[in-house]
C-alpha cells in the first residue's frame, strides 16, 4: 500500500531536500599526506636541479640523502647519533619515572597537591636550558648536565600530564571500587593507573619533543658529539647539506618515537 | 541483616538536603525510595552504603550478613560504572580481586554471575561494545558476584529506554523472588517502584523527609498479571498525589538555578 504523504498529483513538482550535513568531520585520507610530502620534495628537487635555488641555501633533497649516506659510511653519523640517543634515553626515562612518581601523588595526595602545583607553577615556565650553566657548575662537564637538562624538561611536562589523567578518572569508577572494599593500591592499579594512561601516552608524545629540543639546545651550548653540536659545527662551516642532513635525522628520530607511541596507543588503549 | 537509616540529616554546605530521614530495610525486603528531582534520594542511598558521611544520623547494621557474602552492601550504579578497559568477565571479576578467594573460586562466581545474568556468551566482549541493557547487566552480575546481602541500586534503569527497562525489570523480579537478598531501590519511576518494592519511602522536596512510607499490598509475582495492574496503577496514583505539587515546584527550582 502507498503511503498517502508520497503521492503527489500530475501538476505538483517536487524537490529533493538539499543536504546540509557535509564536513566538520575530522577525517584524512590515507595517503593524501604522503603524496603532498613527495610532491613538496619533488618540486625542491626539481629547482635544485634547474639551478633555480643556491645550494649554499638550500642544497636538493638528493645532496641531503648524500650527505646522510657520507656520514653513516665515515661512521660519524652513529658517533653523533649514539650520543644524542644516550642522552635523550637517559634523560627522558629519570624525568619520566620522577614525573609519573610525582604526578601521582599530586593527583592521589592533597598534601602533596598544595605542595607540588605551588612548586610546578614556579618551575615549569622556566625554559630548561637557561639551567644548562647552572647544572654544568653543580655537575660537571660530562653528560651528567646535558641528560640533567632533559630529565627537568621531560619532568614537569610528566609530572603534569599524569596529574590532570589522575584528575579525569572518572569519580564514578573509584566509588565503584570503594562501594566494593578496593584497597587504596589496588583502585590505584586498577582503576586510576589505566583511567589516566590517555592522559600519560599524550604526555609521552609531548616529553619526547621537549627532550629532543633540549638535546639539541644542550649539545649546540657544550658538546662534542650529538645531532646538536654536528649541526652547529655545520653551519659553521656553511656545509648546509650536512646541516639539513642532521635535521631529517632529527625529523626521522621524532617520526620514529611518535609511531613507537602510536603503535603503544593501539596497544595498551585497545578498549577506547 | 537489616539496613537501618538511623535519623540521618545531610547537608552540602548550607544546603540542607536530608532531614531525620529514619527507616529499617529487614533482611530479604526491598524498599524503594521516591520523592520529587533534588530530595536527596541518591545523596542517602550514598550514605546508606558507606559512600558518604552524613552529617548527623548514621547507617546501622543488624544482624550478621550471609556467610558467603563478600560485599554485603552492594551498589548497583545508574551509569554502570563499568571499567571501559576490562571485559565483561574481567569487570565482574573486579570486586573479587582484592578477596582471598583463589582463582578457581573466583571464576566459579564469576560463571555463576554471569549466567544469571545471561552474559555468558559475552564474556570477553567490553563495555563500549555492548547497548546500555546490557552494560547494567554487567552492572547487575558484577553486583552479584559478590553476593551481597542488600543491593543499593541507584536509578539503575533510568539511563535506559523503556523496552530494555521492562525487560531489565523482569530480571530484577527475578533475582529477587527467592528474598534471599533485599535491596533498596531510588527511583524517580513509580511504576518500578510498585513493580519492585514491598514498601516504598515517599520523600519529601529539600530537605528530604519521610512523607509517608507505602506498603505495595501483593507479592511481586502477582504485580506482573493483568488483574493486578489496576491495583498498582491506583498505588501509583495515590504515590504521584503525594509528591505532584513538590514535583512542579522542584522542576521550577531547578530552572531557576
Amino acid at each position: 500500500m502507498l503511503d498517502r504523504a508520497t503521492e503527489t498529483s500530475a501538476n505538483e513538482t517536487t524537490r529533493r531536500v538539499r543536504f546540509r550535513g557535509a564536513g566538520f568531520v575530522p577525517a584524512s585520507s590515507r595517503f593524501g599526506g604522503w603524496i603532498a610530502l613527495a610532491l613538496v620534495i619533488a618540486i625542491w628537487q626539481a629547482a635544485g636541479s634547474a639551478r633555480l635555488v643556491n645550494p649554499l641555501f638550500l642544497p636538493a633533497p638528493l645532496a641531503i640523502v648524500r650527505a646522510i649516506y657520507e656520514l653513516a659510511m665515515s661512521g660519524a653519523l652513529w658517533q653523533h647519533l649514539s650520543a644524542s640517543l644516550l642522552r635523550i634515553g637517559v634523560g627522558w626515562l629519570l624525568g619520566t619515572a620522577a614525573g609519573i612518581v610525582v604526578g601521582f601523588a599530586i593527583g592521589l595526595s592533597r598534601l602533596a597537591r598544595s605542595v607540588g602545583i605551588t612548586f610546578i607553577s614556579a618551575l615549569f615556565p622556566i625554559p630548561k636550558i637557561a639551567l644548562l650553566p647552572l647544572l654544568i657548575l653543580w655537575l660537571g662537564i660530562g653528560e651528567e648536565p646535558k641528560i640533567a637538562t632533559i630529565a627537568l624538561g621531560v619532568f614537569f611536562s610528566t609530572a603534569i600530564s599524569v596529574y590532570s589523567g589522575v584528575d579525569a578518572v572518572p569519580r564514578n569508577l573509584i566509588r565503584m571500587a570503594q562501594s566494593f572494599n578496593v584497597p587504596f593500591a589496588t583502585i590505584v592499579r586498577k582503576v586510576v593507573w589505566p583511567g589516566a594512561l590517555p592522559a600519560i601516552l599524550a604526555g609521552f608524545r609531548i616529553t619526547a619533543s621537549v627532550a629532543l629540543l633540549l638535546v639539541v639546545s644542550a649539545e649546540m651550548i657544550g658538546a662534542q658529539y650529538g645531532i646538536g653540536a654536528f649541526v652547529l659545527q655545520a653551519g659553521n662551516l656553511m656545509q648546509t647539506d650536512q646541516l639539513l642532513a642532521g635535521v631529517v635525522i632529527l625529523s626521522v628520530f621524532g617520526l620514529v618515537v611518535g609511531k613507537v607511541i602510536g603503535w603503544l596507543e593501539i596497544k595498551l588503549l585497545h578498549w577506547r | 541483616m537489616d539496613l537501618i537509616a538511623n535519623h540521618i540529616s545531610h547537608h552540602f554546605g548550607d544546603l540542607a538536603v536530608l532531614d531525620d530521614v529514619s527507616f529499617t530495610v529487614s533482611s530479604g525486603e526491598v524498599v524503594a525510595i521516591v520523592g520529587p528531582s533534588g530530595c536527596g534520594k541518591s545523596t542517602l542511598l550514598s550514605i546508606l552504603g558507606g559512600l558518604l558521611q552524613p552529617s548527623s544520623g548514621a547507617p546501622e547494621l543488624r544482624g550478621a550478613p550471609p556467610a558467603d557474602s563478600l560485599n554485603p552492601l552492594t551498589f548497583v550504579f545508574q551509569d554502570f560504572a563499568l571499567l571501559p578497559w576490562a571485559n565483561v568477565e574481567e569487570n565482574v571479576e573486579f570486586p573479587l580481586l582484592h578477596t582471598r578467594l583463589s582463582a578457581a573460586q573466583r571464576r566459579a562466581l564469576v560463571e555463576d554471575a554471569l549466567r544469571r545474568t545471561g552474559l555468558t556468551d559475552f564474556r570477553k566482549t567490553y563495555p563500549k561494545q555492548l547497548s546500555g541493557g546490557m552494560r547494567q547487566r554487567v552492572g547487575i552480575s558484577r553486583a552479584l558476584a559478590v553476593k551481597p546481602a542488600i543491593l543499593l541500586m541507584d536509578e539503575p534503569l533510568s539511563a535506559l529506554d523503556s523496552q530494555t527497562r521492562e525487560l531489565l525489570m523482569e530480571d530484577f523480579v527475578r533475582l529477587l523472588a527467592d528474598g534471599g537478598m533485599g535491596a533498596v531501590y531510588v527511583t524517580h519511576n513509580l511504576e518500578e517502584a510498585a513493580r519492585l518494592a514491598d514498601r516504598i519511602v515517599v520523600l519529601s522536596r529539600r530537605p528530604g523527609r519521610i512523607r509517608e512510607v507505602v506498603a505495595v499490598p501483593m507479592t511481586r509475582a502477582k504485580r506482573g498479571e493483568i488483574a493486578a495492574r489496576e491495583q498498582l496503577l491506583a498505588l501509583q496514583n495515590q504515590i504521584w498525589s503525594l509528591i505532584r505539587n513538590e514535583a512542579i515546584d522542584a522542576e521550577r527550582e531547578v530552572q531557576h538555578a
